[in-house]
């Protein structure tokens, strides 16, 4: 089993011919099938590998019977995908290397997915399923469709995914494991577990294209149809369902909230599924659509937590996926031969196709529910374990979708491949190239193994009891057959067929059926993709409008109200220091205020730096005072060094400065200026009372004598304790005087033609 | 700390932020300027209460007294950066004027490109037929 994942996961680096790229699978199902004995007698296979263990994080793999099952579709189906692909892209298509890898790394994702017992490994499959389907549906990058739609399947399923991990994290917490199996052994309860479930559920939705996330499913057609018979039969898709059916024998029960959702939601899809494949003129929408329905029938089953349902469930799913995957690479076929899959394009088709008329009859009876293909014994087990259980009208309801679906099925083989047509666009049975033996035998196959299992029901049933008995312990095994007698099951079929056909009449008369329209989803999903997109351009537009005064403006606002909360709320128990600590302090302080409002305020530049200059030599002062000589020498020395480059430069400029900004923008510079000052203000008396240990600073009282040999603390740090911190100050000196020095030459360049003569400043730093 | 202080830099800061909103590139350079000194004060007054200067001399001056070296260390390393960018600016204003005989800071062009681009939505949807 683990070698069978490593082997698939090693498959993505291989070189992508289809035929190499179906070897994995194969293996897969090879490695099944020489465990199988064992896992069908009961026994449950694990294995775990220490991955982050801090974080709960083990790659821990579990083999039961419903785990192989899901194997077998996965692995099986997969081959027979691989096959079908070889024969799909005879003709020019792109990349094929790229693309194989791709199937096959969906492949071992979703072989992941069903074989891990760790809550967060399989959320990790989870999320690889949902990022290689959105690649695999946009594998035709140059159609904005296909991008779309790819980026549409992504968005509802990787946000469902996130949706599932916080499930996943609450349940795991409420239960104290995070492992599936230790969380079905012993289901939390409580309000935390109801929410965990809600999430999960809401995961499982969004994966299996339930209401109201329906859209996607359709829209991810536009696949390659290899991809397509696959994400619709046996993956992707089937990972909610596979999901719900894990957790449903123990949280039907425990949890108040399981039941009623998961039975609305399954019937409501199914419903809606049926109705909108009926209206369908694409063949492989309607199949999109009828995979809906399936998988709101199969949500209903695997979701309702009964051991009978479950087990028909585990029946419905081995017979969906086998005519499902045969359907849609039929109309694979169709669409290949014929360059058209719209059935008002095609005529007569069965005359053209005889071979695959056959097989899609097959399937499509199997999908039908009519005898004796595998769909009809699901069926029939489905009826009677809701009838059993007492689900009236859970029953009414899917009685209804299944008539839907032999409606649909009706519409499919009958509009599809019966009827002849005439007119411009149509595409008559000679305009029909026939498709070699190897392009049907894979859907041929499939079929033929339905009808085997549906007159042989033996051959599944060990498989789906045990599978059944793998989920819920409670099952007690049951012998399925073709034909039970005359029971209430037969005669709801009876009704089925006879309705599904009346519908079908119905529907191909007036065109749409007089059912209530139910939430589709996708014009929901691109309003709001719209919105957003509008929204985030005129959010742009506003803030980078190309004004630096208005950047500014955002962020020294943003600076002060968010920590400004926080010390206003903090800071004001603090108690009012000192006015000042002596009067030449105070006098000090009283000349920047002073200079400082002058140097903002004033028209010309010279004024304004030279006031600059006075606020530098009060800050040298006040740093005397405050005890800081070493300091005061370099702010004298620096306040004059700049002092003499910006009088420099000056002397160039014109003496006033230009245009006064208008008058309300001043005031909105005075509000941002004021607010910023007063903040700065609070903040330094706030950070000097919130001193909570002892600074590390006076270390290096003790230190510098002993070890650099230095009286002058600071000096110390700066040349020895932190050398390394100078080392680099004086880089960025280096790298600014470069850049002054090429500056003044290249506008020293430029000024030499229209202006002689002027002596040009020399700016040059001394260094520190 | 006192309350003067706090002051001092609050309005170093004020002004500071009040010159940087300019569009006058000298003008912001003052404004840099101005709230490097209002930085450098409050990263010298952050570190603690004043004492005498961290020098080691004699046993007579008690290490309590001294002040705390390592933001002096720190606002020296302050100073010197604060110098060496105003330089750059400087040298940047400078030249703004010898290129277009003005140093006013204009809108970036490539952004207000962008602010009036019409939106074009790139995710299409497939529609069904009705």
């Amino acid at each position: 089993m683990g070698v069978a994942l490593v082997a698939a996961l090693a498959g993505r680096l291989g070189r992508g011919v289809y035929l190499v790229a179906a070897v994995p699978p194969a293996a897969a199902v090879v490695a099944g099938a020489v465990v199988a004995p064992d896992v069908l007698a009961g026994r449950v296979l694990t294995e775990s590998h220490a991955w982050a263990g801090s974080l709960g994080l083990e790659v821990q793999l579990r083999l039961d019977a419903f785990a192989l099952l899901m194997v077998a579709l996965v692995s099986g189906v997969g081959v027979l995908v691989f096959l079908y692909a070889t024969q799909y892209f005879a003709g020019g298509a792109r990349r094929h290397a790229t693309f194989a890898a791709t199937l096959l790394g969906f492949s071992g994702a979703m072989l992941g997915l069903v074989l891990s017992d760790n809550a967060l490994l399989l959320f990790v499959f989870w999320e690889l399923t949902s990022a290689t389907s959105y690649l695999l549906i946009g594998t035709d990058d140059r159609r904005p469709e296909a991008r779309g739609a790819a980026l549409h399947a992504y968005l509802v399923t990787g946000g469902g995914g996130l949706a599932l991990l916080a499930g996943l994290v609450l349940l795991g917490q409420q239960a104290g494991t995070t492992t599936i199996s230790g969380l079905v052994a012993d289901p939390p309860t409580g309000p935390l577990a109801e929410a965990g479930l809600v999430l999960v559920l809401l995961g499982a939705f969004t994966k299996s294209a339930q209401v109201p996330f329906i859209a996607w499913l359709p829209g991810a057609m536009a696949a390659p149809t290899p991809v397509s018979a696959y994400l619709h039969s046996a993956t992707m898709v089937k990972a909610g369902i596979y999901l719900i059916a894990r957790l449903a024998p123990a949280f039907a029960t425990s949890s108040t909230v399981w039941r009623p959702l998961v039975l609305t939601v399954g019937v409501l899809t199914m419903l809606a599924g049926g109705r909108r494949a009926l209206r369908q003129h694409d063949l492989k929408r309607l199949l999109a659509y009828g995979t809906v329905g399936q998988l709101g029938f199969l949500v209903v089953l695997l979701g309702a937590g009964t051991p009978e349902a479950t087990f028909a469930g585990c029946l419905l799913l081995v017979a969906h996926a086998a005519f499902k995957a045969t359907l849609f690479m039929g109309v694979g076929i169709v669409d290949h031969q014929a360059h058209t899959r719209d059935l008002r394009r095609l005529s007569d088709l069965r005359r053209a196709l005889p071979g695959l008329f056959a097989v899609m009859i097959g399937a499509g009876v199997s999908m039908a529910g009519l005898p004796p293909l595998l769909g009809f014994l699901a069926k029939e087990e489905a009826f009677a374990a809701l009838r059993e259980g007492g689900q009236t009208l859970v029953l009414a309801g899917v009685v209804v979708g299944s008539a839907l679906t032999v409606a649909y099925t009706a519409r499919l083989l009958v509009d599809g491949f019966l009827r002849v047509r005439s007119g411009p666009d149509v595409v008559g049975p000679g305009a029909v190239a026939r498709p070699s033996w190897a392009f049907v035998a894979p859907a041929a196959a499939l079929t033929v193994g339905s009808l085997a299992a549906g007159v042989f029901p033996q051959l599944v049933d060990g498989l789906v009891n045990a599978a059944a008995l793998a989920l819920d312990p409670a099952w007690e095994g049951y012998t399925l057959a073709l034909w039970h007698g005359f029971t209430p099951e037969l005669a709801l079929s009876g009704v089925t067929l006879a309705g599904g056909l009346a519908i079908w009449r119905l529907a191909g008369r007036t065109g749409r059926l007089a059912l209530p329209e139910l939430p589709g989803g996708g014009e929901v999903f691109e309003s709001g993709v719209h919105a957003l997109q509008v929204g985030a351009a005129r959010l742009t537009g506003v803030l980078q409008n190309g004004s630096l005064p208005l950047y500014l403006s955002v962020i020294s606002l943003t600076v002060v109200s968010v920590p400004g909360v926080v010390l206003l709320t903090r800071g004001a128990r603090l108690a009012l220091p000192d006015l000042a600590a002596n009067a030449v302090q105070g006098l000090v302080v009283v000349v920047i205020v002073v200079a400082a409002v002058i140097a903002a305020g004033t028209g010309r530049r010279f004024a304004a730096v030279l006031f600059l200059g006075a606020i530098g030599y009060g800050v040298a002062v006040l740093f005397v005072i405050q005890g800081a000589p070493d300091l005061a020498l370099t702010q004298f020395l620096f306040e004059t060094l700049s002092l003499v480059v910006f009088v420099l430069v000056l002397r160039h400029l014109p003496d006033r400065f230009a245009i006064r900004p208008p008058g309300t923008f001043r005031l909105f510079r005075a509000v941002v200026a004021t607010a910023v000052g007063v903040f700065v203000a609070g903040f330094a008396l706030v950070v000097v009372q919130a001193r909570t240990a002892p600074s590390v600073g006076r270390e290096y009282l003790d230190l510098a004598l002993p070890e650099a040999e230095g009286r002058n603390v600071v000096n110390t740090i700066l040349v020895d304790f932190r050398g390394l911190d100078t080392l680099g100050e004086i880089t960025v000196l280096i790298v600014a005087a470069l850049g002054v020095t090429s500056l003044v030459a290249v506008a020293r360049q430029r000024r030499r033609g229209h202006e002689t003569a002027a002596r040009e400043p020399e700016l040059e730093e001394a260094g520190a | 700390m006192t309350l003067a202080l706090a002051v001092a830099v609050g309005v170093l800061y004020g002004t500071g932020t009040y010159l940087l909103l300019q569009r006058t590139l000298t003008r912001v350079v003052i404004g840099l300027a101005m709230m490097g000194h209002g930085a450098n004060l409050l990263l010298l007054l952050a570190g603690g209460s004043p004492g005498l200067p961290p020098l080691i001399g004699d046993a007579t001056r008690e290490r309590g007294a001294l002040a705390d070296p390592l933001p002096q260390a720190m606002a020296l390393t302050a100073i010197v950066i604060t110098f060496g960018t105003v330089a750059f600016l400087l040298a940047l204003a400078y030249r703004s004027w010898a290129l277009t005989d003005d140093d006013e800071v204009e809108d970036d062009v490539e952004d207000r490109r962008i602010a009036r681009a019409p939106v074009v939505p790139d995710v299409v949807i497939e529609q069904e037929e009705p």
